[in-house]
């Protein structure tokens, strides 16, 4: 073999140690996170505001708790190579299932998170069976499911019903600082499921079945149930986030979820956190990274007294640019 | 160690695994019919056929992806019955596929242990699995592969290796390899063979599967040869010779495997002048019409970049290339049609066929991509197209993916053949073709030159490309090294692709 060629597989193939000055997606996130306040700051500051204010670090948190807790869940069915696009119409279900368990006593209240979690786990259940056993498309999957949510929602309810007791609001607004308690909550949860992604058998079968879904079977992963285990995972997130907006709006509303579009807002907050759509690459430190962009944008935006026409359009610019960067990183794989 | 494999005609060696009549029907169709094979431990044992012999099948059967209909599987004197592949990796037993089962986002260690990580206080345990996948790498001596390196960074033959340690980490015993040089370079396969033997010699059973005589007679102690689906014989590899393997595959003895030279070179069809790019540097040659050009050089050294730049894909950016003496700019595939030109890739499954299509519409994908009006005419010619190029199937509708490789090939180059191009290329046009389908595909290179097609063929199977050229051009780091006439012996032209220039001092 020449010496050339050598030297160019020497480097290919250098050991994975080197490889913490590789530019990682995680990390291009997190810068731009940085770039972006700064930038942020300065044109909030020519119009005479702080970004950052006491007001300016609890909008941007507040906002990303609920996006947050969403696209956690998303990122794991994501890596997983599924996707959820019921997550919506479910954030607004279990927000009344839990304000209508709890109807206003607060010995109700861990009743009622409670049925709102089991209600979630069970429509994160049908996901993944329909996805499994029926062998469904996850789009179709899903979005199936999300009709047949808003078909009951829609029949059901015309507004905001049940009530969650004051006690239980107080999740919605405690804070230390500026610091929203249930921004640290949301935190914590990623925190748990970036673990679990990286540590736990589970999360390496996600990445597997995400990765190749054949390659995971021949090796022996059941990857009906890791497909399952994700969507269940991600359906109880959406419905932690129903629970937090019902403490927060004092009841449930149906269409809490679907207004702010989760869906495709979890979607795009994980795309743009580096997490491949197609699955077997990327975790939930960049997600978080994904919020906290989106959030931050839209704070910008409001200190700005932005049109909201073009709020959308810099969102959409934003995700495709992100994309496109991603795509460009991709390593050739053609080899001669 | 070495002393105790066993070779032909040793008395008491240790039989790992037994298959006795096994059985196997789709859909009503036989496809094993009672075939034995009986593997020994430390013996490397070639299962040979053409393509639809049956051997996927049986690898199949014995990893448990498909039940036998009748038959008996004992593994260490104790029968055994799959039901999934878990069942035959639990019994000692691993495939090493064709196509890796590895994910290339993942280190080396994790898809050593996938699907059975260990885990310790509720954690993956990650020390473990990339100290014990480091053992197993220095037990084979292969050091150079750090655990913790992402698998889509490490070449094709390094891949290999891994999807080996995966196989052994399961305490694997049998390893049926499934033609496990056919995505590797020339200069990985004897890489591979030193892992072969280095197996063999630590008492691993090896079934290995191969249309390359070569390989088989380099490496096996013994020959299973099966025939639509049934047994044929299984013979020690030194009582036989290659004519006489490939007759008891091809059940007839195979007349003359390449076509003789018959064509008289014409015109300049096409014509490079100081052709070049960033992977290949000023190329001088024509290939006349009525003649096949090999274009032979070790894997990397640019022959398919040549191919991949006068096709478009990636142009060259320097010097000209001429078409029936009229300077030409080929800026894409889809001028390159236009212009005449075919290209049968290398990698038929990725790039030269839509698989989950028919067989009718992936004959006609060219021509319907780019030629006008031709619609009218297209049923009525498809017939005699298909027919020319000889593809067996079920019908125009059958999916190609179903076909096997000799007839996916034929399908590829019916494609081609339908827009009729002046100057055809062919990149390994034989890869993962049995013998008789090679001989059909022989024919008919050799009958489209005779037409006045100009071919460029370029291989990594010296005795094809020798057998089927009139000429040689040999590449070397993206350069031309030489040109050598029709019938060059081997060592010749690899003198030339490795550097050596005739007559130097090495």
């Amino acid at each position: 073999m020449s010496a050339v060629r050598e030297q160019v597989r020497r480097r290919s193939e250098a050991p994975a140690r080197t490889r913490t000055f590789v530019i990682t997606p995680v990390l291009v996130v997190y810068l731009a996170l940085a770039v972006l306040l700064v930038v942020g700051s300065v044109l909030v500051g020519v119009q005479g505001g702080v970004l950052l204010d006491h007001g300016g670090i609890l909008n941007i948190l507040t906002r990303g708790t609920v996006l947050g807790l969403v696209a956690i869940g998303q990122t794991l069915v994501i890596v997983t190579g599924s996707l959820d696009l019921s997550v919506a119409y479910l954030v607004g279900l279990c927000s009344l299932v839990a304000a209508e368990t709890m109807a206003g006593s607060p010995a109700m209240i861990v009743p009622g998170v409670l049925a709102a979690l089991v209600v979630a786990a069970v429509v994160g259940l049908v996901n993944g069976l329909v996805i499994t056993v029926l062998k469904a498309n996850a789009f179709i999957a899903t979005l199936g499911v999300a009709l047949v949510l808003r078909g009951y929602l829609e029949h059901n309810y015309t507004g905001p019903a049940g009530s969650v007791p004051r006690a239980f609001q107080h999740i919605g607004y405690d804070r230390i600082g500026p610091v929203p308690v249930a921004a640290l909550l949301m935190l914590l949860l990623a925190a748990a499921a970036w673990w679990y992604l990286r540590r736990t058998r589970t999360g390496y079968h996600m990445y597997a079945v995400g990765g190749d879904v054949d390659v995971a079977r021949l090796s022996g992963v059941r990857t009906g149930r890791t497909i399952v285990t994700a969507h269940v995972l991600c359906a109880v997130m959406a419905g932690l986030a129903g629970v937090f907006l019902a403490g927060r709006l004092g009841s449930g509303a149906p269409y809490v979820g679907t207004d702010a579009g989760y869906d495709l807002e979890s979607i795009a907050a994980v795309v743009l956190g580096g997490t491949a759509l197609a699955g077997g690459r990327g975790g939930v430190a960049g997600t978080i990274g994904g919020v906290l962009i989106l959030s931050t944008l839209d704070t910008i935006f409001d200190d700005l007294e932005m049109d909201s026409f073009f709020k959308d359009v810099v969102r959409g610019v934003v995700l495709i640019v992100a994309v496109a960067l991603y795509a460009r990183r991709r390593p050739a794989r053609r080899s001669t | 160690m070495a002393v105790t494999h066993a070779t032909s005609g040793a008395d008491d060696p240790v039989a790992v695994v037994r298959l006795e009549g096994i059985e196997k029907s789709f859909f009503g169709v036989p496809v094993l019919r009672g075939v034995d094979l009986l593997l020994h431990a430390g013996e490397v044992h070639a299962l040979v056929g053409e393509n639809g012999a049956g051997k996927s099948t049986l690898l199949k059967v014995l990893a448990g992806v498909h039940r036998p209909d009748s038959g008996r599987i004992v593994v260490r004197d104790a029968e055994v019955s799959f039901a999934t592949p878990r069942d035959a990796q639990a019994a000692g037993i691993a495939i090493i596929h064709q196509e890796f089962t590895l994910l290339e986002h993942r280190t080396v260690a994790e898809n050593v242990f996938l699907g059975r990580e260990p885990v310790r206080r509720g954690q993956v345990d990650r020390r473990a699995m990339e100290t014990q996948t480091r053992r197993l790498l220095d037990w084979l001596g292969e050091d150079g592969i750090e655990p913790g390196t992402e698998v889509a960074r490490l070449s094709v033959a390094r891949k290999q290796v891994v999807e080996i340690v995966k196989a052994l980490s399961a305490d694997a015993k049998v390893l049926a390899m499934d033609e496990p040089t056919a995505a590797l370079a020339d200069n990985e396969v004897e890489l591979l063979y030193g892992l072969v033997r280095r197996l063999r010699d630590r008492g691993i059973a090896i079934l290995y599967v191969s249309h390359r005589m070569r390989e088989v007679f380099d490496l096996s102690s013994r020959i299973t040869v099966l025939k639509d689906g049934a047994f044929v014989t299984c013979v020690p590899t030194a009582d036989l010779d290659t004519d006489q393997v490939v007759r008891h595959m091809v059940g007839r003895p195979l007349d003359a495997l390449y076509p003789e030279r018959t064509s008289v070179p014409g015109a300049v069809r096409i014509a490079l002048r100081g052709a070049g790019n960033e992977r290949v540097r000023n190329l001088t040659f024509d290939v006349r019409a009525g003649e096949i050009v090999g274009l032979a050089g070790l894997q990397g050294s640019g022959r398919s970049a040549i191919a991949r730049a006068i096709w478009g894909v990636e142009p060259f950016t320097t010097g000209t290339v001429e078409l029936d003496g009229v300077p030409t700019r080929v800026t894409g595939p889809r001028t390159a049609v236009r212009k005449g030109i075919g290209y049968v890739t290398e990698d038929r499954k990725g790039e030269g066929l839509a698989l989950r299509q028919s067989v009718r519409d992936n004959t006609l994908l060219v021509r319907r991509a780019a030629c006008r009006g031709a619609v009218a005419r297209q049923a009525a010619d498809l017939t005699r197209l298909l027919g020319s190029v000889g593809v067996v199937a079920r019908g125009p509708h059958q999916e190609v993916r179903y076909l096997s490789g000799g007839n996916q090939q034929k399908v590829v180059l019916g494609k081609w053949l339908a827009v009729r191009p002046r100057v055809l290329i062919v990149d390994e046009p034989t890869r993962g073709v049995d013998v008789g389908a090679k001989q059909t595909l022989y024919r008919l290179l050799r009958d489209l030159a005779d037409d006045g097609m100009a071919i460029l063929m370029i291989s990594s199977e010296l005795p094809e490309l020798i057998g089927m050229s009139d000429r040689i051009l040999v590449m070397h780091e993206g350069a031309l090294a030489g040109e050598l006439p029709a019938g060059a012996d081997e060592e010749a032209v690899m003198a030339l692709a490795t550097g050596h220039r005739p007559g130097a001092v090495a």
